[in-house]
């Protein structure tokens, strides 16, 4: 937020998600919304997350389970494919991972310092399960 | 949905509950949240009763708790509408948390609270601790002295709240059963006539306008708080009392009632007079009316408005007075009383400095009588002839026992 005096900004402890008159957001991708800064869409929590989630796509069914229990919106996906995660907003929380369907998960939490290709290349085997 | 039109006599017989229940009906409330208590039940009954008969176009939300009342009341104005609600005593103290919720985001909620004791010992009846417990909540205060002042600032309230250089909530205060269960003959305004004087509802940045979306109630720490604050005292202190004033002066066209900040009484030429609220100003008005046959120059000073504090217009109204007495109807426990330090705030730095004293009275109902406003102003003459205050600074009225004094 600007510097600006007591006397400047719009009274009532409110904040404006958008920048003018929105239409249609439903149908406007996050990306193309004109967010303000004072959205926390325009806000990064990345430094909140300890634990980072890593996609590997080579597993994943496109079941939309992770987008639709992420808390926080970040399961980012386009006509209905899983295509990445908002790391941005991603606090770290592992919900994806919990409900992943896969085997193996096509999600798995690794430090946040973790390199993701080495990760995804030590990726773990299909579990056999014994009937 | 269209709702009917009450007829309504000239005058009615109303009780200041009543009053205000026809005064939020004639306004057509959107939002009615509410948890009656003794002794504002009627106002939210009489409000849920017109609704039920078609008499307005509302809603009523039948909540757990005042907590939740005004929780609701501010969801309903943040998302648009046009509020009220009514609460007194326990109930006003557990909305306080809420109380700064509303006025610190700005949403003109009309609450009527009418005056009781706070426990313990639990207490029903009428004395003005709770309204004092909400003078620095941020809201505006109106005081009703009499049913017709009731129904007259719930119009005034909503026209100066939803302001949009206001934009602040407001209490209109009205003493418990003395005035709230006292039938009196009250000047109406048809609803048209009633509903002209206030208009439509103008929103401003509701939620429910989609095109341009909003978060209330947002979070600021050390970085913002503090302007947020300050750019609510800036608007109480320069903004609220001109509106207020020609809400008045719009009132007296309308109706040809008129209210002023402060309500002079025989204060032209007073040397004496009592400063008070509530019932209690049309008691001394009358014993000041006999004072003046005593040959003691007797007047009388009401607050209308309470917050914000009408600082310069008190300053005015005593100028020449000799001595006065702030007449306190809640416990000050353990300090000089609410009235008396405003007062003495207020005067100390005019050139001639009256001489002040202060009275503490009526606590959970006891009457004040005129025997005791009697006494009173003759303490203050006495006060004059001595040129000092000759009894202690705090007095106890009516209270049992051996005299009961401080300071």
């Amino acid at each position: 937020m600007a510097n600006t005096g007591w006397d400047e900004f719009e009274i009532g402890a409110m904040l404006r998600t958008f920048d003018g008159k929105i239409d249609d957001i439903a149908g406007t991708l996050q990306e193309d919304r004109n967010y303000t800064q004072n959205s926390s869409f325009s806000a990064s929590v990345a430094d909140w997350r300890i634990e980072k989630p890593v996609f590997n796509k080579d597993f994943c069914i496109d079941c939309q389970f992770c987008w639709i229990y992420c808390p926080d919106i970040s399961i980012i996906a386009r006509d209905k494919k899983m295509i990445g995660i908002d790391m941005d907003h991603c606090k770290g929380c592992a919900i994806c991972v919990e409900v992943c369907p896969t085997n193996p998960k096509s999600l798995l939490m690794f430090p946040e310092q973790a390199d993701e290709e080495s990760e995804i290349a030590g990726w773990p085997a299909k579990e056999i399960k014994e009937k | 949905m269209a709702f009917d039109k009450m007829e309504l006599k000239d005058i009615e017989v109303w009780d200041g509950n009543f009053a205000a229940a026809q005064a939020l009906r004639q306004c057509q409330i959107d939002v009615v949240a509410a948890y009656p208590i003794t002794p504002s039940t009627p106002i939210v009954e009489g409000y849920g009763k017109f609704l039920a008969d078609n008499y307005v176009e509302g809603e009523f939300v039948m909540v757990e708790s005042e907590h939740a009342a005004m929780s609701g009341c501010i969801g309903a104005s943040a998302a648009g509408g046009r509020v009220a609600t009514a609460t007194s005593s326990q109930g006003f103290a557990l909305m306080v948390e809420t109380l700064y919720q509303a006025s610190g985001m700005r949403l003109p909620i009309i609450l009527n609270v009418v005056n009781r004791a706070l426990a313990a010992p639990l207490n029903v009846n009428g004395d003005h601790s709770d309204m004092y417990l909400g003078r620095d909540s941020g809201w505006i205060q109106f005081d009703a002295y009499c049913p017709q002042d009731a129904y007259d600032l719930n119009f005034i309230a909503f026209k100066v709240a939803e302001d949009h250089g206001v934009r602040l909530p407001a209490m209109i205060h009205q003493d418990g059963f003395m005035t709230s269960h006292t039938a009196q003959g009250v000047h109406t305004m048809s609803d048209d006539k009633a509903y002209s004087f206030v208009g439509d509802f103008k929103p401003m940045n509701d939620m429910l306008d989609f095109e341009h979306p909003v978060t209330h109630g947002v979070q600021t720490e050390e970085d913002w708080h503090f302007e947020h604050k300050a750019r609510q005292h800036n608007d109480l202190m320069t903004k609220v009392m001109p509106k207020i004033q020609a809400a008045f002066d719009a009132f007296e066209e309308h109706t040809g009632r008129k209210y002023n900040i402060v309500e002079q009484y025989d204060m032209e030429d007073a040397d004496v007079s009592v400063v008070c609220m509530g019932t209690s100003v049309e008691t001394a008005r009358e014993v000041a009316t006999e004072m003046r046959e005593k040959g003691i120059k007797a007047g009388v000073v009401g607050i209308r408005v309470i917050r914000p504090f009408p600082f310069v217009e008190i300053q005015e109204a005593l100028k020449g007075v000799k001595a006065i007495a702030t007449l306190d109807r809640s416990s000050p426990n353990g300090a000089p009383g609410m009235l008396f330090n405003e007062m003495a705030g207020a005067l100390f730095n005019c050139e001639e400095r009256p001489l002040l004293s202060g009275y503490v009275y009526g606590l959970g109902g006891r009457d004040l009588t005129k025997k005791h406003l009697t006494d009173l102003y003759a303490e203050l003459q006495a006060n004059i002839d001595a040129k000092k205050v000759t009894t202690p600074l705090q007095q106890f009225i009516g209270v049992r026992g051996p005299k009961l004094q401080f300071l």
